[in-house]
């Protein structure tokens, strides 16, 4: 059976305003990281800030991605806050 | 090699591990990072470090093979500290061995600046006054772009 869904990882900021750390969403309704990005921010509440002001960093199978990335079924998303390591 | 623990590091016994590289190495460059009583806000009591487990390996992983491309590395060490840690804990080591010092300075440099603008990390700040995560700052960003020139 292939897997039909994205796995989508919230860090830091985002994951403790959010109140989520990890979501499985079907992938056929998105092409990219950024469509992923703005399907769900239109969640609107905490959610909107996806695509405010703040920057959102994006990875895709643990490399940085950008918002054009494609993402496909069975990939691991990942957004989270600018790092502040070290 | 890297590490990524909870637990507190002898960096001691780390520097012990670089000298034995070998009778080619002429110098070891370390650094290592404390928890510091100011940072975003005032009065902090402590960290916590939360990061991307697997990225986070992958991402230093990746930047020791870069100094290693640039400089004469003979071997390197990354340790980084996540969870809860209280005032003047350590938080980071990193530690490299070379033939000359001008490329151990600037590998162990170059590590230090590229993690912090590109590993998986994230640092709140506690206080008696609440919680707070911290903001990147445009002189790290600064700081790691630097060696892309």
């Amino acid at each position: 059976m292939t897997d039909q869904t994205l796995t989508v990882r919230f860090f830091a900021r985002l994951r403790e305003e959010l109140g989520t750390e990890q979501l499985t969403l079907p992938a056929d309704r998105v092409q990219t990281a950024g469509d992923l990005l703005a399907s769900l921010a239109s969640r609107g509440g905490p959610w909107a800030q996806l695509q405010g002001s703040q920057p959102v960093m994006i990875a895709i199978n643990q490399a940085m991605a950008k918002p054009a990335t494609p993402v496909k079924a069975g990939d691991e998303v990942a957004f989270f806050p600018p790092v502040t390591g070290g | 090699m890297i590490s990524i623990q909870t637990e507190d590091f002898d960096a001691c016994a780390e520097y012990a591990a670089l000298r034995d590289s070998g009778a080619s190495t002429g110098a070891i460059a370390t650094f290592t990072g404390l928890v510091r009583n100011s940072g975003d806000t005032q009065g902090v009591s402590g960290l916590f470090l939360e990061h991307y487990p697997g990225m986070t390996e992958q991402v230093i992983a990746g930047l020791v093979e870069e100094a290693s491309r640039r400089w004469d590395v003979r071997k390197a060490r990354v340790i980084h500290r996540v969870g809860r840690l209280l005032l003047q804990e350590q938080i980071v080591f990193v530690g490299v061995c070379s033939g000359h010092r001008g490329d151990a300075f600037a590998a162990c440099e170059f590590i230090m600046d590229a993690l912090k603008t590109s590993a998986p990390f994230w640092k709140k700040e506690l206080s008696d006054n609440g919680e707070h995560w911290v903001e990147q700052k445009a002189s790290d960003v600064a700081r790691g772009e630097a060696w892309d020139k």
